[in-house]
């Protein structure tokens, strides 16, 4: 189960690590089941506490950021955000994630 | 010199007005400061030059704020345009936001100047101030002590003389728990009467921006600016600006005062002439258990975003996207972050949403049903911030379980989206500060300052 969560959270802790937070883990897991002893049958789940749904506003294009400034922080080649290569094709040898 | 970590901000905004200190002479003062809590990550090295353009600004008339020209610090957790925002976390260790937090713009916009950037809890996953990559925060009353979190650095920089106030985020206390260790006024407003837009996002259905200041009407003043609907968050609300009354009185309003609440408190409040009742909260155990499965849950999916690719930690050792993925993650994040996302994997996986998330909605329902019904009786809630005061650096993170549960009268508020204040009420055997909160009506923040002011001009031992 354990190395299942890693997988889903796309981590790869390691053994040291593990040993820490496993059972802490667990205890919380347990602790969370304290819930089961609450009668929750016709309470809806609760999301969004003040009433606001469907906010919307006009379709109007406006300004945004420009693209130098949002990728500031990336490498990037031409504009574009670069990768390890993902798609093997006939020319590369490309690993499938 | 003028040692201008007596005054408060509104003092500070006042002799600006009045000529007797100049912003660049008092962004200076500040900027020189020994960090000797270790409660700034970084400086903004330009305030000083931006102080001396907004001092102009305020001698034409221009800035008419009663804070223009008073430094600031902020999070850094809250986006800062131009200015280096880690989240205390090697993940953002070089992240350079392209664009201020609605709150930060409303902050400039006004006259402010951002001082620098505070230490935290890495991604505010934390109740101590100890989980930060640049090292814990440490507390100006015991510097042995933990300042709280995760807004441990606003916190310790203004009780320690370091800030006039401070910018901090409170998901499930992080603006009172420090407030309390620390001694200082926490806000935290209505969900949605601060634009979330540019808050670095822990669990968006908690996450609010907050104040810490050195007392109640420096917290108006600031809620005020940065307060109001924003398009840029669809979740944010319209508030009116407000003015403290200081002729206000707590007489004949109606106080719910939940259990454990320091008797001294009751007292002033009493004497204040409020009516204090106390009041059972039969689901008050279940409050941390659905406040960690949702905020676990939203923070998985937050923190999915980082993967090494637009912004943040790249491992420099992946052959493939997937081990880029994996290998950043894996570098970038520390291990309560890490356990956190794995939790929140965990409640939403398949065969446990229903069990656990979907469970999680329906008590925060059965709590916001109460804790309504509780505000329709009573003005305010009165409860600890927590049970006990700063405790030394080490001891919590050796039981996450306990830390977690000290948690259990902040996340009221973040579960039900009400505004709630931390307010000081002394200091312990150890001369360590206790603080006690005021939950208030959705948008109370008006009737809830107020309380908070008179509560602090009428106490007796407060610091």
């Amino acid at each position: 189960m354990f190395l299942h969560l890693e997988q889903l959270a796309r981590l790869n802790l390691s053994e040291s690590e593990r040993r820490k937070i496993l059972p802490e883990t667990e205890e919380l897991i347990e602790y969370f089941n304290t819930l089961s002893e609450l009668d929750t049958d016709g309470t809806e789940p609760l999301s969004h506490t003040f009433g606001l749904s469907n906010v919307m506003r006009s379709d109007e294009v406006l300004p945004s950021l420009p693209a130098e400034k949002i990728t500031q922080n990336a490498e990037t080649e031409n504009g574009m955000f670069t990768v390890p290569i993902s798609v093997k094709n006939s020319e590369t040898e490309a690993e499938d994630d | 010199m003028t040692d201008y970590s007596k005054f408060s901000a509104l003092e500070l905004g006042g002799m600006i007005k009045k000529g007797e200190a100049t912003s660049p002479e008092i962004c200076e003062y500040f900027l020189n400061r020994k960090d000797v809590f270790n409660s700034f990550i970084s400086k903004n090295g330009g305030a000083v030059s931006q102080a001396e353009i907004i001092q102009k600004r305020i001698e034409k008339g221009e800035l008419t704020s009663p804070l223009a020209g008073v430094p600031v610090a902020v999070k850094d957790n809250i986006c800062t345009d131009g200015i280096n925002t880690t989240c205390a976390s090697k993940m953002l260790e070089s992240f350079v936001p392209p664009y201020d937090a609605t709150a930060v713009k409303r902050l400039k916009e006004a006259g402010l100047i951002i001082l620098g950037k505070t230490n935290m809890d890495e991604f505010a996953m934390g109740s101590t101030g100890e989980t930060s990559y640049y090292g814990e925060t440490l507390n100006p009353f015991d510097i042995n002590r933990a300042s709280g979190g995760s807004s441990g650095g606003s916190a310790a920089a203004v009780a320690g003389g370091l800030a006039p106030f401070a910018l901090g985020s409170d998901t499930g206390g992080s603006v009172r728990m420090p407030a309390a260790y620390c001694g200082i006024t926490g806000l935290k407003p209505t969900y949605g009467a601060v634009s979330r837009y540019g808050l670095i996002a822990y669990a968006s259905s908690f996450d609010t921006i907050g104040t810490l200041c050195k007392n109640a009407e420096d917290t108006a003043a600031l809620f005020n600016i940065i307060s109001g609907k924003d398009e840029k968050d669809s979740t944010s609300l319209k508030c009116s600006k407000f003015e403290i009354d200081k002729n206000c009185s707590l007489k004949d309003k109606k106080i719910g005062v939940l259990p454990e609440t320091d008797i001294n408190a009751v007292c002033v409040f009493s004497e204040l002439g409020a009516v204090c009742e106390k009041v059972d909260f039969k689901l008050l155990k279940y409050a941390v258990p659905a406040y960690y499965i949702i905020a676990c849950a939203q923070a998985s999916s937050n923190l999915a975003r980082y993967d090494g690719v637009r912004y943040g930690h790249r491992s420099k050792n992946a052959s493939s996207l997937g081990e880029l993925f994996v290998n950043s993650r894996t570098e970038g994040f520390g291990s309560e972050v890490k356990k956190r996302i794995m939790l929140g994997n965990f409640v939403l996986s398949e065969g446990y949403y229903d069990e656990y998330y979907l469970k999680a909605l329906k008590v925060k329902n059965l709590l916001f049903e109460e804790i309504s019904g509780l505000l329709e009786k009573y003005d305010f809630i009165l409860s600890p911030v927590t049970v006990g005061t700063a405790p030394k650096l080490g001891e919590s993170l050796e039981n996450p379980l306990k830390m977690y549960n000290s948690d259990i009268y902040n996340v009221l508020a973040n579960l039900t989206g009400f505004p709630a204040v931390a307010v000081n009420t002394g200091k312990d055997e150890n001369g360590l500060p206790k603080g006690v909160q005021l939950i208030g009506k959705a948008l109370g923040e008006k009737e809830l300052t107020e309380a908070a002011y008179v509560f602090e001009r009428e106490n007796k031992n407060g610091i």
